[in-house]
């Protein structure tokens, strides 16, 4: 009954990734992949939120009857997201500034309540906890690819300003890609993230496609062609 | 199910819940509690590091943030603008204003204004706004250098013609697709320094007189 570890991963990196399959957390997911300091910033807050969330949820699936069960959720999600925005604001103030609202917010991203019911309410504590890891850093990785993109299509670099992240020692992490360039407003913009979500969903898809034909191609070599004595129809000589 | 198995689940139910509230809101008290000192620290840091960018270090030997205060005038907007009196040895050094242009391309762009005591400006920045990106952000010191454009501008230089955008005939550049924003800049810094010049005195009384 119990998923394998080996799944659970294969799961929230890939085959259910909860950014470009279940598609649940869009509007953070759109709101702060502008630069890849947001998105990193706000992509390892969820994954902080969701481990917890799915353990402290797994902890106590046997002491909540159903009908409570809901309340008791939400309640566990909006306090540990309140922690992880007092600790932000205490350690990454800045960043804390940048993604003010979005911090908050982590509380209604579906992906959180969805896992907290669909899997750690049937699932010991450990595998919880690993499935809430595995799942935020998909997201997050998705989060930090439509980031990468954005900026480096909007402004010609990557990863500048990531001393609000990692502190002085990071000032000088940004890679100038492209000297002078002019911008690219549509790329910062809202319609940029939609854009790069749907080509990065298309690219998946196209993955999985030729994947699949690949294990199709292999599947007759496998199994013998079938015989031809199968053929009853037609003049036979 | 009898009205007493109702009643059971309903008690059992809430317990459980009240139980979830005591034990929730019992951790985010104790992380508010661990991380207020830092909090607090971190917020005074942000605004010093914001104050220090217009106004060095050592230009100036009081508390700064403890001279903070409201000012409200006709010239600085409807609202109140909180200020930060600056003084050297005991005699005036510089104000700086934290204003309000109302009429930016989408909304209010928020303003800090440093004003040596002689009248010269220290220097402007933009500490929020909601302006076009790749238009109107280049008003960001981290976009464009325009901002720096008002270093060591005052009232007399250049008069009062040239304070606006150059389409409007004044000193000021404007941005290519963008003439809106930095003319609202423009008008707000100019209100500011008229402002000061005419408070000067009362500005700085209190401060100096400590």
């Amino acid at each position: 009954m119990s998923t394998s570890y080996r799944d659970i991963t294969v799961n929230g990196l890939w085959k259910n990734n909860p950014g470009l399959v279940q598609l649940l957390g869009l509007c953070p997911l759109l709101g702060t992949s502008n630069s890849a300091v947001n998105a990193l910033g706000l992509g390892l807050a969820t994954v902080l939120v969701l481990t917890c969330s799915n353990a402290a949820v797994s902890l106590i699936r046997g002491a909540v009857t159903p009908a409570v069960r809901l309340p008791a959720f939400v309640m566990i999600i909006a306090a540990l997201t309140t922690c992880i925005e007092l600790l932000m604001q205490a350690f990454t103030y800045e960043l804390y500034q940048i993604l003010g609202i979005f911090i908050p917010l982590i509380t209604t991203n579906c992906v959180i309540l969805g896992r907290a019911e669909a899997f750690a309410a049937k699932n010991t504590v450990a595998r919880a906890a690993y499935d809430g890891l595995v799942m935020g850093i998909g997201f997050a990785l998705v989060l930090l690819a439509i980031g990468l993109v954005r900026e480096l299509f909007g402004t010609g670099a990557v990863f500048a300003n990531m001393q609000l992240l990692f502190g002085p020692l990071a000032a000088n992490w940004q890679i100038t890609l492209v000297e002078d360039y002019q911008g690219f407003l549509l790329a910062i913009l809202p319609p940029g993230a939609f854009i790069v979500l749907g080509l990065l969903i298309a690219l998946k898809n196209r993955i999985d496609e030729q994947l699949a034909e690949r294990a199709k191609a292999r599947e007759p070599v496998a199994a013998p062609a079938p015989s031809r004595r199968v053929r009853v129809t037609g003049v036979i000589e | 199910m009898s009205t007493l198995e109702i009643r059971r689940s309903m008690l059992r139910n809430s317990l459980v819940l009240g139980l979830f509230a005591i034990v929730t809101v019992g951790l985010v008290a104790f992380t508010q509690q661990s991380t207020a000192e830092r909090i607090a620290q971190a917020e005074r840091q942000a605004r010093i590091d914001a104050l220090a960018q217009i106004l060095p270090a050592g230009s100036y030997d009081n508390d700064l943030l403890d001279s903070q205060r409201e000012l409200r005038h006709a010239l600085l907007g409807p609202r109140p603008v909180t200020a930060w009196i600056a003084t050297r040895e005991g005699q005036p050094a510089a104000v700086i204003l934290q204003a309000t242009a109302p009429d930016g391309y989408s909304g209010a762009i928020q303003l800090l204004i440093g004003v040596h005591s002689d009248g010269r400006l220290s220097g402007v920045r933009v500490i929020g706004h909601r302006e076009t990106p790749g238009l109107g952000d280049k008003i960001e010191l981290a976009k464009n250098r325009w901002i720096l454009g008002f270093d060591g501008k005052s009232l007399q230089q250049p008069g009062e013609s040239g304070w606006a955008v150059k389409k409007d005939g004044g000193q000021f550049d404007q941005f290519v697709g963008a003439t809106i924003t930095p003319r609202a800049v423009v008008k707000a810094v100019h209100q500011a320094l008229q402002y000061v010049d005419a408070h000067r005195d009362e500005l700085f009384a209190q401060e100096t007189a400590r």
